[in-house]
């Protein structure tokens, strides 16, 4: 089985590369900014086969996207391969530390809990003048191993690398899902308190998801930073939040290629509302969000799963 | 001593103006089951309604009456509740009793969308002013300080709205059938309580609060757009403080975060952003659905 998920994945690779090609500038952005953003949202749905949502994943977008911003602005550090890895160790022990803690909360307390993590991050970050206070800070164009692009090129590199952590990080994350520990996620949904009496320790399970969760959003948000080319706490407002929790919901939890569809429809709906309706945008939005409630509960996967037979 | 006093003052009216919005928010999920992010919008929606009316109550020849505009405010509010209430709750929340709480979250984070750009479309993008009423009632002195007397109505109109609240629910039949809806809708309908109209009363007057909060902020601030979205953060955190559902604990909650946000603007100005979320987490290490949870029996 492994291997024809390796199959799925090298086509998927393929497949999203060959937009380098066609794609137009603004639109080779968009998707690299909404990849990046699926790959916070992939963590939420991580944690959503738990039954747990968390309304402040913007923690660890935020996060990775200051590392990765004061790593190149302090220390020069401009190759993207060390500034993802940097911010994503920075985000594992972040994650480390608040995870086993968080694991014990469910519900509307987690998703509470989570999101006061993120308002705090937020408030700090836009009272802290040495790291550019409300305003933010730039961060220069990445090079990629002592090669540095300009322009289209830079568009393209920058666009081939988060394709190549999205469907790494999504192969990953769905040997994950259907591994022993993954399973364990998706019967704690049900019913947490027999899987506790089956002896698996639920706590534990929470806790790799949550951890996973925040490496995600920090991989998410160095990417975005890059392309974006600045960073300011506006990465960790419980807006932004909301906007990940959304892009969840869209997917639902039961598919992982559905988290970066989702993630590139609400993009691509947000920039023609924006465009169309510049007034009106957030109106266009929750109106979207509200049909996808209504029409699909579980989710764009939901989709996919039941023209499989159900398979979840 | 000074500094002490200023603090617990600073406070309590901060305090007080926090307790009524949260009240209505923690009545409201007492009753629907539904964590209201669109709380935030029917505050600012308060605020402009009511920002509007006085402004327009003064237009009319109000300057003659000017304590008027204290009527003007609270009618503002009720308009906001009676029109946007049933609209809400008959129109969209009625299709979600029952389902996850997360994804009603969802449903109401929706309507907070739309509803800011439909402020937008209606009150524009420039700050409203409405000082009158606010400078209306003079100074107050305590010892070595002044304050504005208007501040000291907003802890009283907050008492009387927490007494009124208290004493609804727990001393009159309505209230009964309220508190019984909440503790099991189901028994509730098959004694023939009408559920849905408790649903939509308890909306509508959580809407209400919503909107008289902002409404008596109105006169201390400038309108402007984006004003929801800083105040249902804070507010949920005083919720969740004093436990979902709970009206003493909405107050008690109101009052530490009230008092802890003083003290860090006072103290230490660099915290004052997130000190409310930091007393959130440690209440809820502490005790991990808020300080008056109901503790619940878990079904395997």
């Amino acid at each position: 089985m492994r291997y024809v998920l390796f199959l799925y994945a090298a086509i998927a690779f393929v497949v999203l590369a060959a937009g380098s090609i066609i794609l137009p500038d603004w639109a080779m952005f968009l998707f690299a900014m909404a990849l990046a953003k699926g790959l916070v949202c992939l963590g939420i749905v991580a944690m959503m086969r738990g039954g747990v949502v968390s309304f402040g994943q913007g923690l660890y977008y935020c996060i990775g996207a200051y590392t990765a911003t004061l790593a190149a602005n302090m220390w020069g550090l401009s190759d993207i391969f060390l500034l993802t890895l940097l911010s994503s160790a920075v985000c594992l022990i972040v994650g480390v530390i608040f995870g086993p803690m968080l694991a014990t909360y469910r519900g509307i307390f987690f998703a509470m809990l989570t999101l006061a993590l993120s308002m705090v991050l937020y408030g700090t970050l836009s009272k802290m003048s040495v790291l550019g206070g409300s305003d933010g800070l730039n961060i220069a164009p990445p090079t990629f191993l002592g090669w540095a692009p300009e322009g289209r090129d830079l568009q393209t590199a920058l666009y081939i690398y988060v394709v190549a952590i999205v469907v790494i990080a999504g192969t990953l994350m769905r040997i994950y899902f259907d591994s022993e520990q993954g399973l364990i996620t998706l019967a704690t949904r049900d019913n947490e308190l027999r899987v506790e009496y089956l002896g698996a320790s639920v706590r534990k399970v929470m806790a790799y998801n949550y951890i996973f969760a925040a490496v995600l959003g920090g991989l998410g948000g160095t990417i975005a930073v890059l392309a974006l080319g600045h960073v300011d706490p506006e990465f960790a407002f419980w807006t932004t939040s909301g906007e990940f929790v959304f892009v969840a919901i869209l997917a639902g939890y039961m598919s992982v290629p559905a988290v970066f569809v989702a993630a590139i429809i609400l993009e691509v709906v947000r920039s023609f509302s924006n465009l169309y309706f510049p007034n009106t945008w957030q109106l266009s939005l929750g109106i979207f969000l509200l049909i996808v409630i209504v029409t699909l509960p579980n989710g764009l996967g939901s989709l996919l799963s039941r023209r499989k037979g159900g398979k979840t | 001593m000074d500094l002490f006093a200023t603090i617990v003052v600073d406070g309590l009216i901060y305090a007080g103006w926090l307790f009524i919005v949260s009240v209505g928010l923690t009545l409201v999920f007492g009753v629907l089951n539904i964590l209201n992010i669109a709380h935030g919008s029917l505050y600012a929606i308060g605020a402009y309604a009511s920002a509007s009316l006085v402004g327009a109550y003064f237009a009319a020849g109000g300057d003659a009456f000017p304590y008027g505009s204290y009527a003007a405010l609270i009618l503002a509010a009720v308009l906001v509740a009676v029109v946007l209430g049933p609209l809400l709750e008959r129109g969209l929340l009625k299709y979600f009793y029952g389902r996850d709480e997360v994804l009603n979250v969802l449903v109401t984070y929706a309507v907070f969308l739309i509803l800011e750009d439909v402020m937008k479309l209606i009150w524009g993008v420039n700050p409203y002013f409405v000082y009158e009423p606010y400078t209306l009632l003079g100074d107050v002195e305590i010892g070595p300080l002044f304050y504005v007397g208007y501040d000291f109505a907003v802890i009283a109109a907050a008492i009387i709205v927490g007494l009124a609240v208290w004493l609804t629910l727990n001393r009159t039949q309505i209230g009964k059938v309220v508190l019984a809806v909440i503790h099991d809708a189901e028994m509730s309908q098959t004694m023939g309580v009408n559920v849905q109209r408790i649903y939509l009363g308890a909306f509508t007057a959580g809407a209400f609060l919503a909107a008289l909060g902002g409404a008596l902020t109105a006169p201390m601030i400038s309108v402007t757009p984006g004003l929801g979205a800083n105040v249902i953060i804070v507010a949920f955190a005083v919720v969740i403080i004093g436990g979902l559902g709970s009206v003493p604990g909405a107050a008690i909650g109101a009052l530490m975060v009230g008092i802890s946000r003083a003290a860090s603007v006072h103290l230490l100005p660099e915290a004052e952003l997130f000190i409310v979320y930091f007393v959130m987490a440690i209440v809820l290490v502490f005790r991990p659905e808020g300080l008056f949870a109901k503790t619940k029996a878990r079904k395997i």
